[in-house]
């Protein structure tokens, strides 16, 4: 237990004294540089502003997470079984090649403002478009590459053993594409919560983080602006930490080590 | 025990590929192997021993000829489980546990909970990993990895065993102690063995008849009989041992007539 | 069957076929779907299909040879958006530059010390799960407020700094994931050679990155263009791609397929940015070579 505990504190101390470092670095070159705001606020200014507008930006984030939350679940649902879709049918995955190629390369946000007069200016729907196409493509790739990774010394034995065509899915190809897929919804994750943020850059209501970022940056209240982009990291971390969970939790329950 | 033979191959060919780039891998190959008898393919790289051994599994299908296995098709024999196979890779599935590895075939084929966890206990009992039932492949070292495989290619009391080098991987002292263990699982099992190697020593140990093929195209070029003492304690350092050795390094080497006190056919 | 296999293994063919079919499946839901798109409750779930929210595919090709505005003299809008494409890749190229020495440079760092590496890491991988990308408006507000020396600070370097923030970090993880490639075998036969970390680092480390590299440059590239889109969006930069598709966006109603013109200028520049790192990647395919055993 204790050389766990003593792991753990070797991993996550190097970095905790890092950030604190830099954190006190960035205070430090503020305050004796004297800094104005507009170019770059202290950390203090950043946290007082953030307790002062908890509620807005409690409102925004929520917002922005929910768009991103729908996001991340139509683009992973879809992301998987178009995967499945390929892994099966080969014309499906010679006419999904070149398209998932391009979307990977592609700046999908710019298909917000197009997006925002299909399904209308005034509603959300345009951003949870943007982050499901934009989490459709790690989580397609990485489902792809997890149904391929079968071993042949697997695929020789369930043959050997007469298996089923489900028991084979059941017993090898699911449990092998698992952890893939997982990787893949990690990288989504993130990316969900930065669309969403960004498709807001874009146009549509003003009801998310990047929408008040936006306007606080305009009407040169930077602390404020800072504060929401401080209230745009913590729906990341916390999506990206739950996927992450998620993962560890789904894993282990499965037999991965 | 019927005296049907386990495996019938008659005039088998196997070619690879098409036009002027195809390989013959096998090329007229007939071989039959009684119930209960040990056979080992022995032969350079490349001349068609894993691939014979595939084509019995139905792994692969010839390109020419016939393969019976218990008077049925490969195919038919594959689909009624008559064979247990163990590969040179042991090929465990890394998320399940010893024992739901040896429980795989068991749980595909079926059976109720209670026979499966008797059987399970018994296999693990007998290739000695009864203390590593909860462990995971990766905590076990090679040669016991391929214990779990063995274990799991007996789990149906196939009366035919398929192995593609199962002990290539290993150390010496790891294999010698599986080959004894082989031999005496296989002589409570009774099981019919076809077993690939490309160790002399290791042929001739487990055998009754050492198949001696050569490469380009696969061709068998000798059967080797071994007629040995396996009562003996000290089998490996006889000299009936050195002298079939002997033997089969010589049909390997250039097929010319063999030493003395070799029963040739 | 097997002469559709073999078409279909033309990648030249195969995208073409994909973009026919993207364009099919947009025709036929504007052909069948309702005008008003299909809503269920108060959330619209599938696009209206009107003519200015769906245009046709051809009249979005249509659009692109014709004039910009109605102006006389006006440039075709294919050149008006190729003119803001070339814009846009120099400042992406400049983001990519400065992403990838940052990168390469943490990643050398990062090997040659762990302490630092495992200081450092962790940081940089949550410096992608949080959208510091939303700090781009902040950015805006560094223009002429800053002097480099001499060089007073340009709105358009804040944009480059922004994209080399999303190319930095594919890099600095690929080349870090390189460096560490090569096998202790082949580091311990340097050591027993004598090599110090410097001549191991260009002998050993720096070729065993390139597969891993190549990939990493290429994202690099991708993230690079997006971020010089976005910032561009975001601080407002006027001349580039990323502007021009907010511009457009307001003649949604009365132009509709004008918008889709530098939105497909987009597509093509990342697509451009990506081949160019392939044919990077081609340069140097023989320290792709992998040796099999």
């Amino acid at each position: 237990m204790t050389t766990t505990l003593k792991h753990a504190a070797a991993t996550i101390a190097p970095p905790l004294i890092l950030f604190t470092a830099l954190l006190a670095a960035w205070q430090a070159f503020v305050t004796l540089g004297d800094i104005p705001a507009f170019i770059l606020p202290g950390p203090t200014a950043i946290a007082d502003q953030f307790t002062q507008f908890r509620e807005p930006i409690t409102g925004a984030a929520l917002t922005t997470g929910r768009n991103a939350l729908i996001g991340l679940i139509i683009g992973a649902i879809l992301g998987i079984l178009t995967a499945i879709i390929s892994a099966t049918l080969w014309i499906a995955d010679r006419i999904a090649e070149p398209i998932v190629t391009a979307l990977a390369v592609v700046p999908i946000v710019a298909l917000a403002p197009v997006l925002y007069s299909m399904f209308g200016a005034s509603s959300e729907q345009a951003r949870i478009i943007v982050a499901a196409l934009a989490v459709y493509v790690p989580v397609y790739l990485n489902t792809l590459t997890g149904l391929r990774q079968v071993l042949p010394v697997h695929r020789d034995l369930m043959r050997a053993l007469a298996a089923k065509p489900l028991d084979v899915i059941r017993y090898v190809t699911i449990p092998t594409a698992t952890p893939h897929v997982f990787t893949g919804l990690r990288m989504a994750s993130a990316l969900a919560v930065i669309s969403a943020i960004v498709a807001e850059y874009f146009g549509g209501p003003r009801s998310g983080v990047g929408s008040f970022i936006t306007t606080a940056a305009a009407g040169s209240n930077y602390a404020q602006a800072w504060a929401y982009v401080l209230g745009g990291i913590v729906v990341g971390l916390v999506f990206y930490t739950t996927t992450l969970a998620l993962e560890t939790y789904a894993l282990r329950k499965a037999g991965h080590r | 025990m019927t005296t049907r033979p386990a495996i019938e191959v008659t005039g088998v060919h196997r070619v690879f590929g098409r036009g002027p780039t195809a390989v013959t891998a096998l090329h007229d190959i007939n071989l039959s192997i009684a119930a209960g008898e040990f056979i080992s393919l022995i032969g350079p790289s490349g001349c068609g021993k894993s691939t014979l051994l595939r084509l019995i599994a139905d792994l692969d299908q010839p390109t020419d000829g016939t393969i019976t296995v218990f008077d049925h098709s490969a195919k038919e024999a594959r689909l009624a489980r008559e064979y247990g196979i163990a590969f040179q890779q042991a090929g465990l599935l890394p998320w399940r546990t010893v024992a739901q590895n040896v429980d795989l075939p068991l749980q595909l084929a079926h059976q109720g909970k209670r026979a499966r966890k008797e059987r399970i206990d018994h296999l693990l009992d007998m290739v000695g990993l009864t203390d590593f039932a909860n462990h995971y492949p990766d905590q076990l070292s090679g040669g016991m990895q391929q214990r779990v495989a063995i274990a799991r290619a007996l789990a149906e009391e196939p009366s035919l065993l398929l192995m593609d080098e199962p002990f290539g991987a290993l150390d010496e002292m790891t294999r010698e102690h599986l080959q004894t263990q082989l031999l005496r699982i296989c002589a409570e099992s009774r099981a019919a063995v076809v077993f690939v190697t490309h160790s002399i020593p290791e042929a001739v140990f487990l055998s009754n008849r050492v198949v001696v093929m050569s490469p380009r195209p696969g061709e068998i070029r000798r059967i080797v009989d071994i007629t040995l003492d396996r009562t003996s304690d000290d089998l490996r350092t006889n000299p009936a041992f050195f002298e079939s050795v002997a033997a089969v390094r010589d049909a390997l080497h250039n097929g010319a007539p063999a030493g003395a006190g070799v029963d040739l056919r | 069957m097997n002469a559709v296999k073999a078409v279909l293994s033309n990648k030249v063919v195969a995208a073409v076929l994909a973009i026919i079919a993207v364009a099919a499946l947009w025709e036929t839901y504007k052909a069948l779907g309702p005008d008003q798109g299909v809503s269920l409750g108060e959330t619209r779930i599938l696009p209206r299909t009107t003519d200015i929210t769906m245009p046709h595919t051809w009249e979005m090709i249509q659009r692109v040879v014709e004039p910009v505005s109605g102006a006389t003299g006006a440039q075709p809008l294919w050149f008006a958006v190729f003119a803001a494409a070339v814009f846009t890749f120099s400042i992406a190229i400049a983001g990519w530059l400065i992403g990838v020495t940052v990168g390469v440079v943490l990643a050398v760092v990062m090997q040659r010390l762990a302490i630092i590496e495992r200081a450092v890491l962790p940081l940089v991988i949550i410096s992608q799960t949080v959208p510091l990308i939303a700090l781009a408006p902040l950015v805006r507000s560094w223009g002429s407020q800053i002097t480099i020396g001499t060089v007073p600070w340009q709105p358009w370097m804040s944009v480059a700094v922004i994209a080399s923030y999303l190319a930095f970090f594919p890099v600095a993880v690929g080349m870090l994931r390189g460096l560490q490639s090569p096998p202790t075998i082949q580091v311990e036969l340097l050591r027993a050679y004598g090599a110090g970390w410097w001549t191991t680092l260009m002998r050993l480390r720096l070729p065993a990155s390139v597969p891993h590299l190549i990939p990493a440059l290429r994202l690099a590239a991708a993230n690079a263009v997006v971020g010089t889109i976005v910032a561009e969006v975001a601080t407002g930069l006027p001349g580039g791609i990323g502007r021009m598709i907010l511009e457009y966006a307001n003649f949604a109603s009365s132009d509709p397929a004008k918008p889709w013109a530098p939105i497909f200028g987009s597509i093509i520049l990342g697509l451009i940015a990506a081949g160019v790192i392939t044919l990077l990647g081609l340069l140097l395919r023989t320290y792709r070579r992998v040796e099999t055993s």
